[in-house]
């Protein structure tokens, strides 16, 4: 039997710029990538769901605050809570922040400049569905492009994120200001994973890196697993 | 019944805006320090009385207008 084709949703909300290079990079990866418009209520049936980088609703109040109110961000926790896995890149990462799936926010970078460039990142752990094709301790190199892009959460918040494990990646040198370099980081549960960095912009190694596919990859194979489990 | 809310970074936050206007104000020769930049957000709100609507914009800013973990807020209300 040929191996199933896990269907990864990517959502678009107005202002979202990088849903088509994701779905491309999901595609590439051997996913069925599934658009996904904001308006919708119900998701359609999904392995798993990207929130894409760009600039929803025009970062308008906070970065991500007005796309929580989104008919599909709603749908989406409602995924989360039910223990589907949720990747948020860049704006996707606000997004869920300020949904409260994923612990923290996003603040202007530190410089106030907007920092485009590849950055090398560290792999806290291997042992998550994003991150099960990385190893722990690896640097990986995958390019940020944000303005508002500074972790940030009070320390007795950090340590207990550091203490559950809950530090997925971090900038091998200072990119943002974020506390202690943090670049990307999940929920308690594991299912739902942020990071500022393009993993989607870095899949091939015309792109200048393909490590990017490691983690698209991994949850690729972690959706993969999941429709086996369920024939 | 109109209201103002002020959203300011919190104490301890680090404010970048802040920095760089308080350093373009000393360029303009002003000497300045502590600079730190808010937002304002004005809005009418149909309630019975001023408590009402206190009340009502207090929950629009834990609920939206500011961050808890990086933005304290403060509400004047106008009758």
């Amino acid at each position: 039997m040929a191996s199933p084709q896990p269907r990864v949703g990517v959502v678009t909300y107005p202002g979202s710029q990088d849903d088509r290079d994701a779905l491309w990079a999901l595609a590439a990866l051997d996913a069925e990538a599934v658009p996904v418009w904001h308006e919708e209520r119900e998701l359609p049936d999904l392995d798993a769901v990207v929130l894409p980088g760009g600039f929803s609703y025009g970062d308008y109040l906070r970065c991500g605050a007005i796309a929580r109110f989104s008919p599909a961000t709603t749908a989406v926790c409602e995924f989360a809570e039910a223990g589907g896995l949720v990747l948020g890149i860049c704006n996707g990462f606000q997004i869920l922040c300020e949904a409260g799936l994923l612990p923290g926010v996003l603040l202007r970078n530190e410089s106030l400049r907007f920092v485009c460039r590849d950055v090398p990142l560290v792999v806290e752990r291997d042992d998550l569905p994003f991150t099960s094709r990385c190893a722990t301790g690896q640097t990986i190199v995958i390019p940020v492009k944000h303005g508002d892009g500074r972790w940030f959460a009070p320390p007795e918040l950090v340590r207990e994120l550091e203490a559950n494990r809950q530090v997925v990646f971090r900038y091998a040198e200072a990119c943002n200001g974020s506390v202690d370099d943090i670049a990307g980081v999940s929920n308690e549960r594991g299912n739902v994973l942020g990071l500022m960095p393009h993993p989607e912009h870095a899949v091939d190694p015309l792109l200048g890196s393909a490590d990017g596919a490691l983690i698209l990859a991994s949850l690729v194979e972690a959706a993969r697993k999941r429709v086996l489990a369920l024939i | 019944m109109k209201a103002t809310v002020l959203v300011r970074p919190k104490q301890g936050i680090l404010d970048p805006q802040g920095e760089a206007v308080e350093s373009a104000l000393e360029h303009l020769g002003f000497s300045v320090s502590g600079a730190r930049v808010g937002k304002v957000v004005d809005l009418e709100v149909e309630a019975g009385d001023a408590d009402d609507a206190r009340a009502q914009v207090e929950r629009m800013c834990e609920q939206l207008l500011a961050n808890p973990l990086i933005e304290s807020f403060e509400v004047e209300i106008h009758g």
